[in-house]
């Protein structure tokens, strides 16, 4: 019962909010919506894994043999949190944001929300597809009738790299479905498949969902929608897309992939590893150079979304347990970075960094907080990013998947040193130094943005002192998938 | 088993404590408040680590491990957070909680010009820099200890550019982060192999199984983590933030150089000195990598003119002893070291500052002279802390650089040579600074020597106690050349290294160390570099600019202009060309490719464009429909 209200709210607060007139009683139907969701997870987070309420299973289509399967283990507990907690946060963040059309905006970012939950829950193939795509659709009309002056390029290159990963995927899907004996579209139809693709199957099988999963984390060279989009979009849609849907990729990788064809996950290991790796190098140092903020954190996350995709394919449960935290922590931070960025640029009307400076003597406590969650982006010790990364680079180094774990710690390493080039050099320019023409009538930060920021210091700093309670959560999912891909090696 | 033991984590707690008062009620704190609270945490973190002491000073005590919770347990990791308390762990709280409590002292007399909420935001620094460090040298195992590594990183970036208005400042506290960094991935790598080959991080299992690993893991896992301790400890080549750490305010230099920091690195070594122990290529690597480093920042602290410089290079030079000392098996000569350095560095630099306070910020010591006669006080205990520094007996320094340069000569009489040979210019350097600073005439501006003052009680008291323990430090390690059993820190230390001591034991010695005749000779060396430079200096300062060599050395070696030819500037044009020119000339020129290619498909899309929103939702339940319906109909 629980994943189909996660599901259900927010789908029919969406559809309700449709027919809400003026922006702020849009505002208020969507936080209540998103707090009622959030009420629900955390409610999750107190069953036991074995308890009924977490799957719900009923006729959905008989003849595709497909059912409406939903059900919440470890990752699904803790990308649902993610999900549900991510929501108020964004919106109390942003609350001051004002959208032309409002309750349009707020009803599509609810059914955005009802699709990310429903991929988080999805125990059936083509369900997990329809809530892909329930979950990517709103988000291109977001872009596009809300974004900045380049929206419309933005979005079109962002549908055009997503369609072609959802078509490929589709594909993919249904030669697996044809494959199944009771042709059925349930997981578990699916793994018992995987020892039954022959592995020139496999071989090919993985590109067509890797370069689906691939495009949405985005891995290098498929991510250059990602900027663009992350830069046109509105604040508030960037940080769903940034904190929350980029894990849909890195969850179907975990759930979809890396179970169902493990020995062409395994065939392709090295090639897939090289390119997350490229990819964390190449965004840290093109991040270096941005002068836009939300470039430059578009490229950061870039880099850190490489380091959890190559953990994965280390296979290790210590490398795993890391890409279960840091998906969690990956976007809480991230959220907390955008609510900086969103701040700034609604104050200046500008997000260069270049025109700023000075910040901190005009709104030391934005600084301070900005500071925090700047640190927990390069894995400060003591921050939830830490833990994360810890556990990511230790599952690197340890993996027997490769010959190469220990070139591939090292040159991922390297992404250590220079995230912290990039993100010093902001806080740098942006808050330190005297104030400009520009800086000079800042104000500090307001009561919203202070609560919301305060919250995800907090988170921060719990999960990166006492991580537990969050690595308990996923175990159960750890052990399981590492035991199916490990199925062949 | 005594109980104040499981009252260790009081230790770090205290300071913490004080952090989060002083930075969340920063603006409500007056200034004397956030003082007190700073200096009390503190205080009270140095009572507790006196009581801890005279528990393990017992005989009979056995090195203790308190866990609290696990950090981070996955599989069959298991990472507690979890103290370690044994006699150097306490040692390292004395001297980090001693000194750091006469520092935080100083400050609230230093610092008084600052506003107050900045004023709480220095002393909150200040108390999160000494958690840090407590959490450093209290972790037991290498995970806890890195956390304390990366947390003094980031509380030195916090320090160095407490001025933040400055934009130097801030360069060189990020310049201070980066590196670090760069020696923290190195000791990042070392504990995953530590978990390979060990399973676990904790001190004591790891200690124990050290003998059966093989050698070659153990030396990529000590040059690892020695890689750490060069960007920590700033050994070549990551020593060059240091001296540029000059920026923060002088106590902090003081924190940063003598109780916290930099002898983190050393810290580190003498904990896992069973690993080096087994590792006679990493030992071999430490003492020549300490030695040169030991020279060559001597060489430059010969022509710098920044009063603090001089200082800092003196530190780094320092430094190098100590991993001489490490490299050389003499695990206590350099926690000795550290303890003496301790004293007397905090002494310069407080000494420096209250030289500095007195003419307004000026710290050229082309500009300062005569100091001695309105500077009563700072002016005898820097001199103190100049023989200290100078290896002149009967001062701490003299024992405790003596040890490690007999052992340097035990190792390699080579070693010792240029040991010696750094140590005359020790002297050298300390006295020319002397010298310039507090004798002949005094070169500053007239408004200056009209307001010249000795600094108030706040700051001379701290330069009393330091000078006191700068002179007497020594005795805690009388060689035992001169008394049986007189090295009293060695017996006190002896538990921590038996392990160490008994796998020398077994090779023996090739040659006989000539003690006396090598401390006579290191006497006369500190005396002759002392007295020259206080003949020459004081009758005719060096006021013009180098020229040919020592230009050299006064431009540092050009070693910092090296850094950014060779990396640096490379690294940001690699940066430049991905993202200005690959970025958009080729990933994306093929994904435009792409796009074109699906011109016809593309120009559809924009059709459905419309800005209808009801009409995009329509369109996508159709598009669902239509999917279903296309995969019934495949199906039949």
């Amino acid at each position: 019962m629980v994943p189909v209200l996660l599901i259900v709210i927010p789908l029919l607060s969406g559809l309700a909010g449709w027919f809400i007139k003026g922006e702020g009683a849009a505002r208020t139907w969507s936080l209540l919506s998103s707090l009622a969701t959030l009420a629900v997870s955390v409610y999750a987070l107190t069953l036991s894994k074995d308890n009924p309420a977490l799957h719900a299973d009923v006729e959905w289509i008989p003849a595709l043999g497909s059912r409406f399967s939903v059900g919440l283990d470890g990752m699904g507990r803790i990308l649902t949190l993610l999900t549900a907690l991510g929501y108020p946060l964004i919106l109390i963040g942003t609350w001051r944001d004002s959208y032309r059309k409002a309750p349009n905006f707020h009803a599509l970012m609810l059914l955005m929300q009802a699709g990310l939950m429903g991929v988080f829950v999805s125990m059936d193939a083509l369900l997990f597809y329809f809530f892909w795509e329930l979950a990517l659709v709103p988000a291109y009309f977001l872009g596009s009738q809300w974004g900045g002056e380049r929206r419309i390029q933005a979005t079109f290159k962002f549908f055009l790299y997503t369609f072609i990963g959802s078509l490929l995927m589709l594909v993919g899907i249904i030669w697996l479905y044809y494959h199944t004996p009771d042709h059925s579209f349930s997981l578990n139809s699916f793994y018992a498949l995987r020892s039954k693709i022959a592995n020139d199957d496999q071989v090919w099988l993985f590109w067509v969902f890797f370069i689906a999963f691939a495009i949405k984390m985005p891995i290098w060279p498929l991510h250059t929608w990602q900027p663009d989009m992350y830069e046109q979009a509105p604040t508030a849609v960037t940080m769903v897309l940034s904190g929350i849907m980029v894990k849909m990729g890195l969850f179907g990788i975990i759930r979809w992939l890396a179970p169902v064809l493990p020995t062409g996950f395994w065939a392709w290991g090295d090639t897939a590893s090289a390119l997350c790796i490229i990819g964390m190098i190449y965004a840290s140092l093109v991040a270096i150079r941005q002068d836009d903020l939300k470039r430059l954190v578009a490229y950061s996350s870039i880099a850190h979304m490489g380091l959890m995709c190559l953990a994965i394919f280390a296979t290790t449960s210590t490398g795993m347990q890391g890409v279960m935290i840091q998906m969690f922590n990956h976007g809480i931070n991230i959220i907390g970075l955008w609510i900086v960025v969103d701040l700034i640029e609604r104050q200046f009307h500008t997000r260069k960094i270049s025109e700023l400076g000075g910040l901190a003597q005009k709104a030391p406590g934005l600084a301070i907080l900005l500071v925090i969650v700047a640190l927990a982006n390069v894995a400060l010790p003591l921050t939830n990013a830490f833990v994360g990364e810890f556990l990511l680079f230790s599952g690197v180094y340890s993996s027997m998947a490769t010959r190469y774990n220990v070139l591939f710690t090292v040159v991922a390493g390297l992404s250590i040193i220079l995230s912290a080039v990039y993100t010093l050099n902001m806080i740098q320019r942006v808050f330190y130094g005297n104030v400009n023409r520009l800086t000079e009538k800042a104000r500090d930060i307001r009561l919203n943005e202070k609560v919301i920021l305060a919250t995800i210091v907090v988170i921060i700093v719990v999960i990166g002192v006492y991580p537990k309670p969050v690595l308990d959560l996923t175990k159960d999912t750890v052990e399981a998938v590492i035991t199916k891909m490990i199925y062949k090696q | 088993m005594n109980s104040m033991i499981h009252l260790v984590w009081l230790v770090p707690i205290l300071p913490l404590a004080g952090f989060l008062l002083n930075g969340l009620l920063r603006n409500y704190l007056s200034k004397s408040l956030s003082g007190t609270i700073g200096c009390l945490t503190l205080l009270g973190s140095f009572v507790v680590s006196v009581l801890l002491f005279l528990d393990v000073k017992q005989p009979g005590f056995e090195p203790t491990v308190i866990s609290f919770f696990d950090f981070i347990s996955v599989g069959e990791l298991h990472i507690p957070f979890a103290f370690q308390v044994d006699q150097l762990s306490v040692l390292f709280l004395l001297i980090i909680t001693g000194v750091g409590f006469l520092i935080h002292l100083y400050s609230t007399s230093y610092m008084h010009d600052e506003e107050p909420p900045h004023f709480a935001r220095y002393f909150s620094y200040l108390n999160l820099f000494v958690f840090s460090m407590l959490l450093l040298v209290l972790g037991a195992n290498y995970v806890i200890l890195f956390i304390g590594w990366e947390g003094v990183g980031l509380c030195s970036y916090l320090l160095i550019g407490y001025w933040f208005k400055n934009i130097e400042y801030g360069n060189a506290a990020k310049k201070a982060f980066i590196m670090n960094r760069i020696g923290d991935l190195g000791f990042l790598i070392a504990i995953f192999m530590l978990i390979q080959q060990f399973g676990t991080v904790s001190f004591d299992t790891v200690f124990s199984k050290a003998h059966g690993a093989p050698v070659h893991v153990l030396t990529a896992i000590t040059l690892l983590l020695f890689v750490g301790a060069t960007g920590k400890s700033a050994q070549i080549p990551l020593y060059t933030w240091l001296p540029d750490a000059m920026a923060g305010p002088t106590p902090v230099s003081a924190l940063i150089h003598a109780a916290t920091m930099v002898t983190a690195g050393i810290y580190m070594i003498a904990r896992s000195n069973i690993l080096y122990t087994l590792t006679p290529v990493t030992l071999t690597v430490v003492a020549i990598i300490g030695l040169a480093t030991a020279l060559l920042a001597a060489t430059i602290a010969l022509k710098q003119n920044d009063i603090k410089k001089v200082l800092a290079y003196s530190t780094v030079s320092q430094l190098g002893y100590m991993f001489l000392g490490l490299g050389a098996g003499a695990f206590t000569g350099s926690v000795f070291h550290v303890m003496t350095h301790a004293f007397f560095k905090a002494l310069l630099f407080l000494g420096a500052g209250s030289v500095i306070h007195a003419l307004g910020s000026e710290q050229d010591i082309r500009k300062m002279g005569g100091l001695w006669r309105r500077l009563p006080i700072t002016h005898i205990t820097f001199l103190l802390a100049c023989f200290a520094i100078a290896g002149i007996p009967p001062f701490s320094g003299f024992f405790s650089k003596d040890e490690i340069l007999a052992a340097a000569y035990g190792m390699h009489p080579a070693l010792y040579v240029v040991g010696v040979l750094t140590a005359l210019m020790t002297a050298y350097y300390m006295f020319r600074l002397y010298s310039m600073t507090f004798l002949g005439k005094f070169r500053g501006t007239p408004e200056q020597e009209h307001h010249l003052h000795e600094s108030p009680a706040a700051m001379t008291i701290p330069l009393i106690i330091l000078a006191i323990l700068a002179t007497a430090g020594g005795f805690l390690g009388i060689p035992e050349a001169f008394a049986k059993d007189s090295h009293w820190l060695a017996h006190f230390l002896a538990p921590v290294f038996e392990g160490s001591v008994s796998l020398h034991a077994g090779a023996e010695r090739t040659t006989e160390t000539p003690e006396l005749l090598l401390m006579g000779i290191s006497v006369a060396v500190a005396l002759i570099g002392t007295i020259w430079a206080w003949l020459r200096f004081s009758r005719k300062p060096e006021l013009g600019e180098p020229s040919g060599f020592g230009k050299l050395l006064a431009n540092k070696w050009y070693v910092d202009e090296l850094y950014d030819a060779v990396i640096v500037r490379p690294l940001n044009a690699v940066a430049k060309f991905f993202s200005g020119w690959f970025e958009k000339s080729v990933i994306d020129w093929i994904v435009n490719g792409v796009g074109k290619l699906t011109l016809y498909g593309s120009r559809q899309i924009r059709l459905l464009q419309s800005g209808q929103v009801g009409g995009y939702v329509l369109l996508m339940v159709v598009g669902i429909l239509i999917l279903f319906l296309v995969e019934l109909f495949v199906k039949k």
